[in-house]
């Protein structure tokens, strides 16, 4: 009987093997450069707001605290944006005439609040709460990035469950003295994991497993 | 059979891909929109002459820094390292901007164009009762913009306490000083 495959036929299989792993590689490759690529993830794209609010501006040249804007940050589960009145305490006497504020002065003949659009925007089922973080030494920095230098603002973070998890799973290799968590500039030292290690001991983190239990985010 | 197989997972796959019904959750949220209420704010306003649980505010001077309309010259909370602490912080946080931390009046954003308040270090602010600046933080004064609902009552005693330790350290001989203290001063010069 004539050979039923003739001899390239093992060229050919060859190939195909080959081709199906390049492929298989090649998509895997693609799907976790998109997942991963600011078009999914929208790390730092920053967003169309009604006025281009610069914390640079805000924060470094005029010296401004977070805690002036975004006054609940301690003591409660959202940081809050300012109403338009803090913004007129200090523009009901500088930059009166400015066409960039002319909706913030619109905003406030009229008591309809300006609709700023949201940079950091969990999903519906997640439970996030400032004041826990900042109370155990979780800087500013840590998930929103050098907001500081930001002529207009970006998200630094994912947020994705991988990332809260990083930390949570080690809070030691991220947590900061208190008096430095609005410090942007603050840097992990050398010794970090060791400082770490006293402060989560100090500020009483949790380290029985609490922290990455499913119901503690999801609730 | 295969092929409803596939047909099924094909659907699978598409739906995988949908999922704002949770993310989106039709529950308000602190800052979020409103198609409900006029001013589209979920966050509301509240009504005028509200009490809070607990907040009959039944102590005046702690509330407004006046007795029977005038100025306390007491501070109505203990004095202590930690409340002077807490007012430095508040102080350096929400005030310095404009006062500058010493208080000498030129801040940040004075440097910036705004109206230039006046120094505490001045005969009038130094004899001042403790109570009005308790008050210009509440009901704000000239061009200054009330501070009632950013800064708490407790933290305006605090900052308060603290602006007359400020004007008290600029406002001391070099002689009332303990050896101690004359001599860290030197070593500071
Ligand atoms: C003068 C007021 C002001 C100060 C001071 C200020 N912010 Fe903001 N912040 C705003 C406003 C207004 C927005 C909303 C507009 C925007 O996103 O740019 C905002 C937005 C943000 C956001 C993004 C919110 C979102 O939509 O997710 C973060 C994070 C933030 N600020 C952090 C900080 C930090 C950290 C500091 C201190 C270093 C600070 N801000 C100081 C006014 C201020
Ligand atoms: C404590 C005082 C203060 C507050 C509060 C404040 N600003 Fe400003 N703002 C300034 C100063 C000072 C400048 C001038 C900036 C400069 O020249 O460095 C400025 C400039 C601006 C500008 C134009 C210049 C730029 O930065 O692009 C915009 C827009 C602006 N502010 C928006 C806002 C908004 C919106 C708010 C409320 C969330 C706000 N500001 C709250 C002090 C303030
Ligand atoms: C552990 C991480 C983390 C830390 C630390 C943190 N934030 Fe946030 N922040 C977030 C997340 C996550 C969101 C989005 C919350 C949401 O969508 O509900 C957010 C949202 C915000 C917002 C938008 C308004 C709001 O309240 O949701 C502001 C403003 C803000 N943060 C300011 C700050 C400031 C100022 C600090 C430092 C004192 C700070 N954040 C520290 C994670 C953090
Ligand atoms: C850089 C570190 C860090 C990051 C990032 C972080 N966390 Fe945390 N988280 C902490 C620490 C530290 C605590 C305090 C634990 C304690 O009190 O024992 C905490 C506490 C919490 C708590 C309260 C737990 C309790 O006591 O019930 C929640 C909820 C939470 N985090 C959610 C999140 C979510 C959601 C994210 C991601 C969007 C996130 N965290 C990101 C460090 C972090
Ligand atoms: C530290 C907080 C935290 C903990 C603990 C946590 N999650 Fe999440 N989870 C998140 C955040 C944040 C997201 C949102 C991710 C996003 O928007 O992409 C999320 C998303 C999810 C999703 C949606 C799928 C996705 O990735 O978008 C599922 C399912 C989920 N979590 C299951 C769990 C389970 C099961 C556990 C326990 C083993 C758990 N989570 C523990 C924070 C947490
Ligand atoms: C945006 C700038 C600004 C900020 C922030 C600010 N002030 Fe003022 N303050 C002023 C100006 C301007 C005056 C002078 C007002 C006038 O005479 O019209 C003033 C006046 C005062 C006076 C003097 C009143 C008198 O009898 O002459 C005191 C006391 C005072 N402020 C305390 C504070 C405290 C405490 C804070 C923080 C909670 C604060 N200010 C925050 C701008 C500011």
């Amino acid at each position: 009987m004539a050979q039923l495959f003739p001899k390239s036929a093992n060229v050919h299989a060859r190939v195909t093997i080959l081709g199906l792993v390049v492929l298989i590689c090649g998509a895997g490759w693609a799907t976790s450069t998109i997942y991963w690529s600011p078009y999914t993830t929208e790390v730092d794209v920053p967003l169309q707001q009604p006025i281009p609010f610069s914390h640079k501006h805000h924060v470094t040249d005029d010296g401004i605290d977070c805690r002036y804007c975004h006054t609940s940050v301690e003591k409660s589960s959202f940081a809050g944006i300012p109403p338009t009145e803090t913004c007129m305490t200090c523009h009901s006497q500088i930059w009166t005439d400015a066409p960039v504020l002319a909706s913030l002065r619109e905003s406030m003949a009229t008591g309809k609040p300006l609709k700023w659009v949201r940079v950091n925007d969990l999903a519906g089922y997640v439970y996030f709460n400032h004041s826990m973080h900042v109370a155990k030494g979780i800087g500013c920095s840590n998930c929103h990035g050098r907001i500081d230098q930001m002529p207009l603002t970006r998200k630094a973070q994912t947020l994705y469950m991988r990332w809260c998890l990083d930390c949570h799973e080690n809070p030691q290799k991220f947590i900061r003295p208190r008096d430095k968590v609005f410090d942007m500039a603050w840097q992990s030292p050398s010794n970090q994991l060791e400082q770490g290690q006293n402060l989560v001991s100090q500020y009483h983190v949790d380290t029985t497993g609490h922290l990455t239990n499913c119901s503690t985010c999801h609730r | 059979m295969r092929t409803r197989l596939v047909i099924l997972f094909g659907l699978v796959l598409t739906f995988a891909a949908c999922r704002p019904d949770m993310e989106n959750q039709p529950k308000a949220k602190p800052l979020s929109e409103s198609d409900f209420f006029s001013n589209q704010a979920n966050a509301r306003p509240i009504p005028p002459h509200t009490v809070e649980r607990g907040g009959a505010r039944e102590n005046a001077a702690f509330y407004t820094g006046l007795t029977n309309g005038t100025y306390i010259t007491q501070l109505p909370v203990k004095l202590t390292p930690e409340l002077l602490a807490r007012g430095q912080e508040r102080f350096n946080a929400i005030c310095a901007e404009c006062h500058d931390r010493t208080g000498s009046g030129n801040g940040m954003v004075v440097q910036r164009g705004f109206p230039q308040p006046p120094s505490f270090h001045v005969d009038r602010l130094r004899n001042a009762p403790i109570g009005h600046f308790f008050d210009v933080i509440t009901k704000g004064y000239g061009v200054m913009y009330p501070y009632a609902t950013r800064v708490e009552p407790e933290d305006r005693w605090a900052i308060a306490a603290y602006i007359r330790a400020l004007q008290l350290s600029h406002d001391i001989k070099g002689s009332e000083l303990t050896p101690g203290e004359q001599q860290k001063l030197e070593n500071k010069q």
